[in-house]
């Protein structure tokens, strides 16, 4: 069986979009495109649960197919990396799910199956989640209310790559913020197989209080295709063979 | 995640019967145990025989978890985790299905608990064990994973450690499921999270230092110095300190090499507090001796008065 690659873009934010189209909506669209869309919402110290500005999170979350959750900036770390494996997961059992509908016909999922069918079904998952090559964009909001929190995001990156790097498969990450100087998201890190060489430099803080969430995921979604990345692939895939 | 909690602990509620949608067993719950990474974990009552239960919200978990603990369960020889007794779905009254499994309650206290009550010198010996059942645990193709203090629990006669959460339980050569920052490598820059024996002895050395800081302590700009200072600063710890330093450092690669070294200390240690306790033994015939020669005194004494 040829293992794809799993493609996700992971949104880091602390409040509500106020710019563009419906972030859910670009999420949809992303998620159309084999794309799963995980976010995590920070909350402010002195913040409750369930705060208005983050209702989106979820939103965003559920129609991107992905995994969502909110934090305090203190459990960032542990977070992201729970939240990708989740979203990882979560898509690999969505297309095991869809195997077995072609297989059993009907509605049959993986939770109609006994504990027993369904634990070695959740075996195969696992290998996969082990053993597939995963594409991660995270799309980080900058906008002004993020300032104390990005010096813990860039630490919950290097963190995630620890985690991620330590699998079978091949990991490949790429930074973004939001908003951009000019265009809704300007690049911070090229797409990398690991983060802990990331620029001491992190993105500087746009000023103003315009935060374009759903333009932002538009144009993520545009990043997983470009040529570059595939050619390095394919280079990485023959430079595998030769060392097979 | 914590919404999602929410629901399944909204259902139960202590003296509340819990019926299976496969295998029809009947659970009484008698109270919550803990929460785990993963869902909760409640007492109850299973024929009348009392038994952890594990419930998430998350049903692939729940498996995933029983896929390992089925794995510990053939591994042959001594019991690696608590035994698996049953898994099934529960529909709830309102319809939503959760998924939980039934395993072995094991009774004890905590290892901060215990040796608060017995004294240090327990250390040495619970080490010894650990690394033994690691060591099993790695020859079977598996590392521990989540190793720390909440994880393990003493239970009586005889006295032996035991782990109670295999939640993180990997296979060798994958990335690590679950973890504790204070007990993981990688957060204190000191390795990957690959799923090696060498990930295990890292965090067995925690679980010690972690037991004389209940409030555990941040890494700071340099980690493996604050690390290794706060370690220094355990008078009870000091014997350990060249092995520690080793296994904190990835030295060894395997449980067996540790082991050895350790029992090695452990055996010279033995022999210094035996010549201390030995002089204790001396004092009770010293004690005697005195009460014997003032009885005497005082027999010479009350003589010399009867006889002028």
């Amino acid at each position: 069986m040829k293992k794809g690659t799993l493609k996700q873009i992971l949104l880091i934010t602390d409040g509500c979009s106020n710019k563009g189209e419906d972030p859910a909506a670009t999420a949809a669209l992303a998620h159309q495109q084999g794309i799963t869309v995980n976010v995590i919402g920070i909350l402010e110290d002195d913040q409750t649960e369930e705060p208005e500005g983050l209702q989106e999170v979820e939103e965003i979350a559920l129609s991107g197919g992905g995994v969502s959750q909110l934090v305090y900036k203190q459990a960032l770390s542990q977070t992201v990396q729970m939240v990708t494996k989740q979203g990882m997961t979560q898509t690999l059992q969505g297309l095991v799910n869809l195997e077995l509908k072609q297989i059993l016909g009907r509605e049959q999922t993986m939770e109609d199956l006994d504990p027993e069918k369904r634990g070695e079904i959740m075996e195969v998952v696992e290998d996969l989640g082990e053993t597939s090559d995963l594409e991660v964009l995270v799309l980080i909001d900058t906008s002004a209310s993020m300032h104390d929190k990005l010096p813990t995001v860039k630490e919950a990156l290097i963190d995630l790559s620890i985690s991620l790097n330590s699998r079978v498969g091949r990991n490949r990450f790429a930074i973004y913020n939001f908003p951009g100087k000019r265009k809704d998201i300007d690049k911070v890190l090229d797409w990398s197989p690991r983060l802990d060489t990331m620029s001491s430099v992190f993105p500087k803080l746009t000023s103003g209080g315009i935060t374009p969430t759903g333009p932002a995921i538009r144009e993520a979604m545009y990043q997983f295709g470009k040529k570059s990345l595939l050619r390095s692939f394919r280079n990485n895939h023959e430079q595998d063979i030769e060392n097979a | 995640m914590n919404k999602t909690l929410k629901t399944h602990d909204s259902f139960l509620r202590p003296g509340m019967t819990l019926t299976g949608k496969w295998h029809q067993k009947r659970y009484v719950i008698i109270r919550k145990l803990g929460n785990g990474a993963i869902g909760s974990v409640y007492l109850c009552d299973a024929n009348g025989k009392k038994a952890a239960l594990k419930i998430s919200d998350i049903s692939t978990s729940i498996t995933m978890e029983v896929n390992v603990l089925k794995s510990l369960g053939k591994v042959q020889g001594k019991s690696l985790g608590p035994s698996l007794l049953d898994v099934d779905d529960w529909v709830t009254p309102v319809g939503q299905t959760f998924s939980f499994y039934v395993m072995e309650y094991i009774h004890g206290q905590t290892l901060p608990e215990f040796m608060k009550q017995n004294g240090k010198e327990w250390i040495g010996v619970f080490m010894l064990q650990l690394l033994e059942d690691l060591g099993n645990l790695h020859q079977s193709g598996w590392v521990f994973g989540d190793l720390k203090v909440d994880n393990l629990i003493v239970t009586g006669s005889p006295t032996r450690l035991r782990w109670i959460d295999v939640g993180g339980t990997t296979q060798i050569g994958r990335a690590i499921k679950e973890y504790t920052e204070f007990y993981d490598r990688g957060y204190w820059g000191l390795g990957t999270r690959k799923a090696e024996p060498s990930y295990d002895l890292f965090a067995l050395v925690m679980v010690f230092v972690g037991v004389f800081y209940p409030k555990q302590f941040p890494k700071g700009s340099n980690p493996q110095a604050t690390l290794f200072k706060k370690m220094n600063e355990v008078k009870a710890l000091k014997p350990y300190e060249a092995c520690f330093k080793k296994a904190l450092t990835g030295k060894y690669q395997t449980s067996i090499e540790m082991k050895q070294e350790l029992s090695s200390i452990i055996y010279d240690l033995q022999k210094k507090p035996q010549t201390t306790t030995k002089r204790k033994q001396d004092n009770p015939p010293l004690a005697l001796e005195s009460i014997g020669f003032l009885l005497i005194a005082l027999g010479y004494y009350v003589s010399s008065l009867l006889i002028p």
